[in-house]
């Protein structure tokens, strides 16, 4: 067995060394009853690397491959372009096969690289400091309103309705064993966020104001005001951001005075693959950082007095606190944290700048194109790379019959929030530098065919 | 000014109704540097034996029990940019928060300095 | 004759005397590497786009005007950058990686490039399931595969990583009580033994921590955690094998009298590896248990992530488990469960835990490997595992206080003290320096009931050759720790940077990049 270095005779020998007859003696403790006699019945034994390769290849053939057919997927996910140095880079083993940076004189590598990424991060999110990486977005999210619990030492939260439906659903299964409040909502199919109604339903009690910017169906509203009504009120505003690429373009949430601001960050470096993993991104202002949850890197000197970096602040975490941490995370998201921060470092300000315009003006080409094919209405005034359509009739039929001819149309409302009528029109489509005017073009006469 | 001590290391000086309170120089030996004080605000009541304050090390995070009941009149401010006062003067510059405390026979179960002392050799 | 001067003349190399400080600071291959900060600038990019206009603006007037602040490298450069960080770092590849109770084992690269078929590596997690049959038949076949081999009822696929698992099996312990209408338990019993997310979760979910003995041998106080069983608590959490290598005999006998007394039994899988196709925690009765993808089924640790957690449940826990997950027809066809459907299929879910369907590409990677070793491969991990900690435990048992010595054989990692280290000397000299010698430290001051715990967990990816040098090692160290030598009180002195100042980070935190301010120009 190719990943087993003990030879037969080896065995032999080490058990002769710690006086034991045979393996199983060291397996005494294991009640008899419960000790298994050989391997495990009706599950397959040892197959050569050909033969895996095999089963996994024909596994991953019966998928749709986001590359090789027109695709507008998005809603918290978004396929990018990565460079081929990222993966390259990440699979080297000093980085990809290290342990948690615990032994900080042998782990510079990445204590360096977490100290630029927090940085990249913080600058991106426009916080005065950003954690080493969480889950993912979604948890994050969830994160950030246990924090603002902990900081103002209130439980009602309210959510935007143009929060991501899987980040309300997160925080509402924690809220249930955390005993938060939480106010949610449904979007509109409109143009119209719900800013004013949050502003409106902030109160003494209220602990924080979740929004997602953009928003859900690709919305981008000004958050100075919500962030100036929460503070009025001695509440936190919490931003979400499930495209970092969108920072290139406009202001950050940091910059509109949210107090803490999460994020995906998978659009960066780190790839679609289905979900996971993906990387969470965590910043706030300063005067927070001790309420944070999760790991943080801190530049300091060694004992010779050079540059070094260290994990630090780690009392807030499990294994000190143990049931007084600021949250249960240990291991996070080290790998594509790493992955995220080479993609930024080639990108530089000029490229994600350039890469945010280039996303903006595809998606505005599309938007223009799809909005004139007949019954369709587009919903946004404002939006990025992302935004919704109005199919005049229930959309999520359509993109399973688009998907049956090889164009993968977009997130039809109706899976993410299904039962809710008044949004089963709605087709949220994404448009990268990924996508071409082809590939456009294709959508548009599918949709035409389809809505005829 | 009278000093009594606790089982859990904290100090306290009274003078008339007001005492101040801090961890005692044994305590700070065992915890080695610390990093950061968390100190009550002005205005906040404890009971005997709340959690009134924390002290962190690099390694480990400490809680502060109040050793009277009383109202905080003051938190330490100069520990918030100088931790390290706790190790360099842990039973002066040191001190944590000063509170009036809402029962002097709260004390009465406290050492003294001599008692602390013996106590401390034991452990 | 015609004397030929040209060329270099190599000669036999001289013993330096006295080595001064580079100009760089480099030390040959030790290289010295500056923040992007430093070497980069805003006007640098990396990436080459395709010509095209980026005009259009419906950004809601909100269009970003000031810059951000982030540098760029050239393609170059960034490789550079990243190859020089990443050789400042000990990894699995360079050697024995002994950090108990995290499994670092090897990570084939088979893995890596069946994670990055583009079949599973660009596909989206909201794209219609029948253009995803692949994607979610390698999680329902990586779901079988889990729960044969403990020889559970269900699993839940989504936890990010253990800590995560280790949420989702409390919070089906809540779901169902409060089913039951016994919500009103609210006590979780941990061993004292526990690694700290245990009683972090148990908090988080609204639980009473309260520790459990252990006994003098290492394993839990049975009798203490059978008196302290009643109609107040919820569950017990357990570490099998435990944190101290050893396995928990009385855990069958634990499981029937928590069940009696109508608590659950979560055990933490972190160290699975040991027992893996040598017994089922379902045998044990154990009503959930997550399993780190990233520990026993060898997808990479990444220098701290992504992990992986998904849970095993009992009869009893399934019907809680969160969404999504996937079901398969008779037909072969695989539909997702998501809140669709939920009311109908899976009404007492205590519902999602993460956006999207958990870990994918960990997926991928742990049923590469689990094909790789099949039953009869798995068996055989932990078998070699087991044996891999007992030589170190026995070859070193000479040298180093080994507390459970007595207790029988441990599992798959070896526990030390730091008794009989001379005085001043701690677990701590004994790890830097073991830095000096090649290797990585093991796990110190962990778990907590050890007085300087040294725990090391080789795995069973050691040769023996490798095992003997690193017992060696270790033996020498020790040695040196029982004599007094003063030089290891400043270990490690060959690494790239010396022992670094904890407190100073802790004090003045300083997190992100700053401009350094602008020296002042001398006056006069």
């Amino acid at each position: 067995m190719r990943y087993l270095p003990l030879t037969g005779h080896d065995r032999t020998d080490m058990l002769a060394t710690i006086d034991a007859p045979h393996i199983d003696a060291l397996f005494v403790d294991v009640p008899e009853e419960a000790r298994l006699d050989g391997p495990i019945h009706g599950l397959p034994l040892h197959a050569s690397e050909m033969a895996v390769e095999r089963h996994m290849t024909r596994l991953a053939r019966q998928n749709t491959v986001a590359g090789e057919v027109p695709f507008f997927l998005g809603a918290g996910a978004y396929r990018h372009h990565v460079p081929a140095s990222v993966d390259h880079l990440i699979q080297r083993g000093e980085f990809l096969t290290a342990y948690t940076p615990y032994q900080p004189e042998i782990a510079q590598g990445t204590l360096q690289m977490l100290f630029e990424f927090q940085t990249q991060v913080a600058r991106m999110l426009g916080t005065d400091v950003a954690n080493a990486s969480m889950y993912d977005g979604s948890t994050a999210c969830w994160e950030a309103i246990g924090m603002a619990r902990r900081i103002t030492k209130r439980g009602k939260a309210i959510l935007s309705g143009g929060l991501h439906p899987h980040y309300v659903s997160v925080a509402k299964t924690m809220a249930k064993y955390t005993g938060d409040q939480l106010e949610t909502a449904l979007p509109t199919l409109s143009a119209d966020t719900d800013l004013d109604a949050l502003i409106a339903a902030i109160d003494d009690d209220t602990s924080c104001v979740v929004v997602q910017y953009p928003d859900i169906l690709g919305r981008i509203a000004d958050l100075r005001p919500l962030a100036d009504a929460a503070h009025a009120k001695k509440a936190l505003l919490i931003a979400v951001v499930t495209e970092p690429v969108a920072m290139g373009a406009i202001v950050s949430p940091g910059e509109m005075d949210a107090d803490i601001v999460v994020g995906e960050g998978q659009s960066i470096g780190v790839g679609l693959q289905f979900g996971g993993p993906y990387v969470g991104l965590f910043g706030c202002k300063d005067k927070y950082v001790r309420q944070m949850p999760g790991r943080l890197c801190g530049e300091t000197k060694d004992a010779d007095g050079r540059r070094g970096f260290v994990l630090t602040l780690s009392t807030r975490e499990q294994h000190i606190r143990r049931e007084k941490a600021t949250s249960n995370i240990c291991t996070n998201s080290g790998l594509c944290a790493l992955a995220f921060s080479i993609h930024m470092t080639l990108l530089g300000e000029a490229g994600l700048r350039r890469l945010a315009g280039i996303n903006h003006a595809a998606a505005c080409r599309a938007a223009d194109r799809l909005a004139k094919v007949p019954g369709v209405t587009l919903v946004n005034d404002s939006f990025f790379n992302e935004f919704t359509l109005d199919l005049g009739r229930e959309a999520r039929p359509i993109v399973r019959a688009l998907a049956d001819q090889g164009v993968l149309a977009g997130v039809s409302l109706g899976r993410l929030y299904p039962g809710a009528d008044a949004l089963a029109n709605g087709l949220i489509v994404a448009v990268t530098e990924t996508s071409s005017d082809d590939d456009v073009e294709a959508l548009a006469t599918a949709l035409e065919a389809a809505l005829a | 000014m009278p000093r009594y001590f606790t089982e859990d290391h904290e100090w306290i000086d009274v003078d008339g109704d007001v005492g101040t309170v801090g961890i005692s120089d044994y305590a700070q030996q065992q915890l080695g540097d610390i990093v950061f004080v968390d100190v009550p605000a002005a205005g906040r009541r404890f009971a005997k034996g709340d959690e009134a304050a924390t002290v962190e090390s690099v390694k480990a995070a400490s809680d502060v029990y109040c050793p009277v009941a009383g109202t905080v009149v003051e938190g330490n401010a100069a520990l918030e940019d100088e931790p390290a006062l706790v190790n360099s003067d842990p039973e002066g510059e040191g001190w944590f928060f000063k509170l009036t405390l809402a029962d002097t026979g709260d004390l009465e179960d406290l050492m003294d300095e001599t008692a602390y002392e013996a106590f401390v050799a034991k452990l | 004759m015609a004397l030929n001067q040209s060329g270099w003349r190599p000669s036999a190399p001289q013993q330096g005397e006295g080595v001064a400080a580079t100009h760089t600071g480099n030390k040959a291959l030790m290289l010295e590497e500056a923040l992007i900060f430093e070497i980069g600038d805003e006007h640098t990019t990396g990436v080459d786009f395709a010509p095209g206009d980026v005009a259009g603006s419906r950004l809601g007037n909100l269009t970003r005007k000031s810059p951000i602040g982030l540098p760029g490298l050239s393609e170059p450069e960034t490789v550079r950058h990243y190859t020089r960080l990443s050789r400042q770092n000990y990894a699995i590849d360079l050697g024995l990686f002994p950090l108990g109770s995290c499994t670092m084992k090897h990570n084939p690269r088979l893995n890596e490039r069946m994670a990055r078929l583009p079949g599973f590596a660009d596909i989206h997690p909201l794209q219609p399931v029948d253009t995803v049959q692949g994607a979610l038949g390698v999680i329902n076949e990586l779901a079988v595969w889990l729960i044969k081999l403990t020889g559970m009822h269900g699993v839940a696929m989504s936890p990010k990583a253990g800590a995560h698992g280790e949420l989702c099996g409390i919070l089906c312990i809540k779901a169902a009580l409060e089913k039951r209408g016994e919500g009103h338990r609210k006590v979780v019993l941990v061993p004292e033994s526990a690694h700290g997310t245990n009683p972090a979760t148990a908090a988080f979910a609204g639980f009473t921590v309260e520790d459990i003995p252990a006994t003098a041998e290492g394993r839990v106080d049975t009798e203490a955690l059978e008196a302290r069983l009643g109609p107040d608590v919820a569950a017990v959490m357990i570490t099998n094998p435990n944190t101290c290598g050893l396995f928990e005999r009385d855990l069958k006998r634990i499981s029937d009298a928590v069940h009696a007394a109508g608590g659950y039994v979560y055990c933490d899988g972190a160290n699975f590896n040991a027992i893996v196709g040598k017994v089922r925690p379902g045998d044990l009765g154990v009503d959930a248990m997550h399993i780190n993808l990233h520990k026993t089924f060898s997808t990479p640790h990444g220098g701290g992530g992504p992990g992986s957690g998904p849970v095993v449940l009992s009869e009893a826990l399934s019907p809680f488990g969160p969404l999504p997950f996937t079901e398969r027809y008779a037909d072969g066809h695989i539909t997702l469960v998501e809140e669709e459907s939920v009311d109908d299929r899976h009404p007492d879910s205590f519902g999602r835990m993460t956006a999207f369907h958990g870990q994918m590409g960990m997926f991928t990677r742990a049923l590469t490997y689990i094909l790789s070793h099949g039953a009869d491969g798995l068996k055989q991990v932990a078998e070699d595992a087991v044996l891999n900690a007992n030589y170190i435990l026995r070859s070193l048992a000479d040298t180093l206080d080994a507390p459970f010595a007595g207790s029988g054989p441990c599992m798959h990692e070896a526990i030390f003290s730091d008794a009989g280290l001379a005085a001043g000397f701690s677990t701590i000299d004994i790890a830097k320096a073991l830095i000096d010698e090649g290797f990585h430290p093991m796990t110190m001051y962990f778990p907590l009931v050890v007085h300087g715990a040294m725990l090391v967990e080789p795995t069973e990816t050691e040769s023996k050759a490798g095992l003997d040098q690193f017992i060696g090692a270790l033996r020498s160290v020790a040695e040196r720790a029982k004599a007094g030598d003063a030089s290891l009180k400043t270990a490690p002195h060959f690494a790239p940077r010396s022992r670094l100042d904890e407190t100073l980070a802790a004090r003045k935190p300083v997190l992100v990049w700053k401009e350094p301010a602008p020296v002042a120009e001398a006056a006069e």
